[in-house]
């Protein structure tokens, strides 16, 4: 996989060195029209992007799955998505195991971030935690594994906090056009005339260049890592059909995941977008089309290779997409496994999968559970919660309250 | 002069080479012992669950008590060569793979233990303590291609041969029974 992390090493540069020229020559426009001279605000722009790169590189990961609203679980919270990231980590033979996070969220998604193989993080929603059984689950937390195996996730991460900030001034220089363009005009004698015309035009500058910058990450954070992290879930599940099939929940589920943002959308698995009322099945743009990851994985048939992966993406593409290192590292052939079997390992279903996931967030959230003496139905009591007693709303029992 | 300069340049990089190769090695070698400690682990794992297991269900099923000492020789025969090669243990643990798969096939009969929170929580950790072992074993067995590749081919055999590097041998199950669910039938 080497050539896969040096190109997202040069790539991680590269990004930091766009930012720094762009802020630069905001530093430049400024730094003329306030101070009457251009060093103070290219010194002062040189300071901004060097904090914001420390920020991006060493606390990326924490902004991230703060403004995703996602948030850190034990092993007794949710012992089965722990053992399946446990699981996974044996497989891809990583050194430590990513920490685990859940987003309170009805949409399905999911996705990692960190900084590299020792810092890292995998998140995924509620919603998507109750709709997979453990063989997709295996695939999902497996492809979000092999980012970080690939190390991709420092470059997402970057990208992401980097490109928000982007978004952010962008927002703060189009309101200060109308505060400062004015003010500008006024001050015109002293700044020497054409100041207020600068600062509106960097301001416009900027408020164009940020969805440039949203694209240009998109191609960046190209469409072959998806596939490559993919092919890496097949090979280290060895069962291309547990990720096909959660791929084809996630496509079909319409609700848009409510934290995701321009910057944070190439992260997830899939596009956390969706156009009203519409399932995601095809919606292009920062991802490869579901559809087609899904009749790759299907084409694999029983092999699990990387090689596999590679022919059956050749199939329906006629292209290659797999990096050399990778298939050279992998030659030997990979037969898929069986489906977990059923029965034996008895799978919660649906419902208690919901159920185990809404104690999870309740529990979370500081709730008691206690059961009716009655009935046994488990009541939960919010933690400000504080009468003596509580009455079972099936059959009326009085339940006192320890 | 030339010529000696040509001559050290080729001593030194032959030299790098060595030391690649040589390092390279190593590092396969560090890592098949890293993975053969991992699967170590999860077999620990699994002789630990075990008793616990089998007691929750003996409170539940009082009769089936030749599953019950299947599981335990299975589990102590397995303790046993816990210290030999991996042919011999993957054998042993093939076998307590497939009784233990027996034994939750019983509790399939016994709705009240199918719903023990204890008993769905040693589940839980003897299915992912079963994978855990699975994908230890694969990462283990894909190590070992790795090293022992390293070791036969050209030009990395002359140093492996020099240094007495030797081939690895792979964990195989050979119990077709390990990821099939016996059924049983209780009529």
């Amino acid at each position: 996989m080497w050539e896969q992390i040096s190109t997202n090493r040069t790539r991680s540069i590269i990004l930091v060195v766009f930012m720094g020229a762009v802020l630069i020559g905001v530093g430049f426009a400024l730094g003329d029209y306030f101070f009457g001279t251009p060093y103070g605000g290219i010194a002062i722009a040189a300071v901004v992007w060097i904090i914001m790169t420390l920020v991006a590189y060493f606390q990326g990961d924490s902004i991230l799955l703060a403004t995703a609203g996602a948030r850190k679980i034990e092993k007794k919270d949710h012992p089965r998505l722990f053992n399946v990231v446990e699981e996974m980590t044996i497989a891809c033979g990583l050194a430590k195991m990513p920490d685990v996070y859940i987003i309170d969220d009805p949409a399905l998604n999911a996705f990692a971030t960190g900084r590299d193989q020792n810092h890292a993080a995998v998140a995924i929603t509620s919603g998507l935690l109750q709709k997979l059984n453990r063989d997709e689950l295996q695939g999902v937390i497996a492809h979000e594994m092999s980012h970080v195996k690939n190390r991709d996730v420092l470059l997402m991460s970057m990208a992401a906090v980097l490109l928000g900030t982007v978004v952010i001034l962008s927002y703060y220089f189009s309101r200060m056009i109308f505060f400062t363009g004015g003010r500008g005009s006024r001050r015109s004698n002293d700044s020497g005339g054409g100041g207020g015309a600068i600062i509106a035009i960097v301001g416009i500058l900027f408020i164009i260049l940020a969805p440039i910058f949203a694209q240009l990450l998109y191609f960046a954070l190209s469409r072959r890592r998806e596939y490559l992290a993919d092919a890496s879930a097949a090979l280290y599940t060895r069962y291309p059909e547990g990720l096909a099939s959660a791929l084809e929940k996630l496509a079909a589920s319409t609700n848009p995941v409510a934290k995701a943002n321009q910057a944070t959308a190439p992260m997830y698995i899939v596009n956390p977008f969706r156009e009203k009322g519409r399932a995601a099945t095809d919606l292009t743009g920062t991802h490869p089309p579901i559809s087609e990851r899904i009749r790759i994985l299907r084409q694999m048939g029983h092999s699990a290779s990387l090689k596999a992966y590679e022919e059956a993406y050749e199939k329906t593409a006629h292209s290659h997409v797999l990096p050399h290192s990778a298939l050279a590292s992998s030659t030997a052939a990979v037969d898929a496994r069986a489906p977990s079997p059923e029965g034996a390992v008895e799978e919660p279903d649906l419902t208690a999968r919901t159920r185990e996931t809404q104690n999870m967030l309740f529990g979370m959230a500081n709730y008691r559970r206690i059961d009716c003496s009655n009935c046994g139905t488990t009541l939960r009591l919010p933690p400000n919660f504080t009468a003596p007693a509580v009455r079972c709303p099936h059959c009326g029992t009085i339940n006192a309250v320890k | 002069m030339i010529a000696l300069i040509i001559i050290l340049a080729v001593i030194v990089i032959l030299f790098l080479i060595f030391i690649g190769i040589y390092n390279g090695l190593v590092g396969l070698r560090n890592q098949v012992k890293n993975a053969w400690a991992q699967i170590d682990v999860q077999l620990k794992r699994r002789y630990d669950l075990i008793p616990n297991l089998v007691e929750t269900v003996k409170g539940y099923a009082k009769h089936e008590r030749e599953v019950f000492e299947n599981v335990t020789k299975a589990r102590n025969m397995a303790q046993q060569v816990a210290s030999a090669g991996p042919a011999t243990r993957a054998q042993a643990e093939g076998e307590l793979t497939a009784v233990l798969g027996r034994l939750l096939a019983v509790a399939e009969a016994y709705p009240e233990l199918k719903a023990n929170q204890n008993f769905l929580a040693l589940q839980e950790e003897l299915t992912s303590t079963e994978n855990k072992i699975s994908f230890s074993r694969q990462f283990y067995n894909d190590s070992v291609l790795n090293y022992n590749n390293k070791i036969q081919m050209f030009p990395s055999n002359i140093i492996a041969g020099m240094f007495g590097f030797t081939v690895s041998e792979f964990f195989e199950v050979k119990v077709e029974a390990e990821r099939i669910a016996p059924k049983v039938s209780f009529t």
